[in-house]
């Protein structure tokens, strides 16, 4: 698989380390009500889609961005990438 | 009709002309006592014992493909119980039991052969660690030896002993672990199960739950409503997608593992070995293929297909371990896809729908799982309560922090 990173342009995949779910960049408030459930639910629970998939990869190979990739799990195709720092962004963290 | 030496010598006198076919093709009931979800290794294994063993017989198992089609038609066929946790090494033991009275049990040739599995130690830690886990196999009491270089050149003269980075220190053995004819399982068991009544229904798929009152009423599918008193759910790889028509998330990410064949050759790997300083384990098949594999690619895929990143680092491994495996030329490779847990564990439980049983998780490990996962997910089904192996198994261990991580690496499948 290519990724073209928003950076560099395209790169090998195994240039990168996949962590998992793009969920992941959204860690919920410790300090909420029900944090439990909600730290059960970040930490263990998935979609699991069998189709388009936002996931987290590092280019650990690379410039060591993080980013976010859409990806289609069922046939591997590659329809966008992020800079994990922008999507968080757009979402307001972090200012 | 019992398959016996008798009757292929009566068979071929006679023109082969009493063969029948291993199992009936029913068009489905509108009823059951009990639906199971998946026609693969666990779900008829699951079936057969429900039959046989719990004497339920209003049984159906519903397949969207042919059976057997899915991993259990596509894994290394490796069977072993070499686990360290208290939650797994009982369980996988009673599986490897179940293994030795298997093709007596179902009455069918599954080929189990106890060539025996050793794994190899590279390093004093390596050493300790294994020293450890052979202590608690026993322990659970399943066999284990553990051997030194020595002992392990006497076997396996060919290895890569003194590579310079990974040299071979030594192995632990587990004499009764081996292979089995992986498609033989589906079948035996799949006809097994149609003899004791249990209806096989194929080319059938589940398009959604009929769940009213926080109950599951049964399954809708291509082929109609079926109703069930219950529903166990045994899709390896599709569970998530399957248990999301429910409504449910799982602990589980799907992803996709490799394996390969090579061209046939003479006998050559007596037995099963595996590369402790990567990630490669071989045996061969007793067509001659020398049939092996790695890690999993490591990322979401419901492609049953995968990358050449990891093709290239399982043939590094087989290079490392053993060079002579260099001058054989792959014959076939294929991806199947894992339901990798995120503590590399199974889950054989009740869900939070009442009538709704779920059985997966099995991450790329379910092969070697099949005969218990099958008894314990039809004790389950049959008694509500789990079978005393599998009580681990929970789906609210990620919330109470009981988590049986074999290797130790949290909640990341793509490192289990």
């Amino acid at each position: 698989m290519i990724i073209h990173h928003p950076l560099l342009g395209p790169r090998d995949s195994s240039e990168f380390v996949y962590l998992g779910d793009a969920s992941l960049i959204n860690r919920p408030d410790w300090q909420a009500e029900d944090a439990t459930e909600a730290f059960y639910d970040y930490a263990y629970l998935r979609d699991n889609p069998a189709g388009e998939h936002r996931e987290l990869w590092f280019h650990e190979g690379g410039d060591r961005s993080w980013l976010v990739v859409t990806r289609n799990t069922a046939t591997h195709e590659i329809s966008k990438v992020e800079l994990a720092r922008d999507v968080a962004r757009a979402q307001g963290r972090s200012k | 009709m019992r398959y016996s030496g008798f009757k292929v010598i009566k068979e071929a006198l006679t023109g082969h002309k009493g063969w029948t076919p291993a199992w009936r093709e029913p068009e489905p009931k509108p009823h059951y006592d009990i639906v199971i979800i998946g026609g693969g290794g666990h779900g008829l294994s699951t079936a057969h014992y429900l039959s046989k063993v719990f004497g339920l017989r209003n049984v159906a198992v519903i397949e969207k493909g042919w059976i057997g089609g899915g991993n259990v038609g596509r894994n290394t066929t490796i069977i072993r119980s070499n686990y360290l946790l208290d939650g797994n090494e009982p369980f996988y033991e009673f599986s490897l039991k179940l293994w030795e009275g298997l093709e007596q049990d179902v009455n069918y040739n599954a080929m189990v052969s106890q060539r025996g599995i050793i794994n190899l130690i590279h390093t004093d830690a390596q050493r300790d660690a294994f020293t450890r886990r052979g202590n608690a196999m026993i322990l659970n009491g399943a066999d284990a030896e553990l051997l030194d270089a020595e002992q392990v050149r006497k076997e396996y003269p060919f290895l890569n002993f003194n590579d310079a980075r990974f040299p071979i220190k030594g192995g632990l053995a587990q004499r009764r672990g081996g292979t089995v004819r992986h498609d033989a399982v589906a079948w035996g068991y799949a006809r097994s199960a149609d003899s004791h009544g249990v209806d096989i229904i194929q080319n059938c798929e589940v398009t959604g739950f009929r769940i009213e009152n926080g109950k599951c009423l049964g399954v809708e599918t291509s082929k109609g409503f079926i109703g069930a008193g219950k529903v166990g759910c045994a899709v390896a790889g599709n569970s998530g997608r399957v248990m999301g028509m429910a409504g449910m998330r799982l602990p589980i990410e799907s992803h996709v593992l490799q394996a390969f064949v090579s061209e046939g050759l003479k006998p050559v790997l007596p037995g099963v070995i595996t590369f402790g300083a990567g990630h490669f384990y071989v045996s061969q098949s007793d067509k001659g293929g020398l049939v092996f594999g790695g890690d999993i690619d490591g990322y979401n895929s419901y492609a049953q297909r995968g990358n050449l990143p990891v093709v290239e680092d399982v043939c590094e491994g087989g290079m490392a371990l053993m060079p002579m495996i260099g001058r054989a030329r792959l014959l076939r490779m294929w991806g199947g896809i894992m339901d990798m847990s995120m503590d590399g564990s199974p889950i054989i439980d009740r869900t939070g729908i009442d009538g709704l049983y779920f059985n997966g998780g099995w991450c790329y490990g379910g092969f070697k799982a099949t005969p218990a996962s099958g008894f314990c997910f039809a004790h389950l089904l049959a008694k509500d309560e789990p079978h005393p192996t599998a009580t681990a198994y929970r789906f609210d261990r990620f919330r109470t922090g009981r988590m049986i991580d074999e290797k130790g690496m949290g909640n990341q499948p793509n490192l289990h």
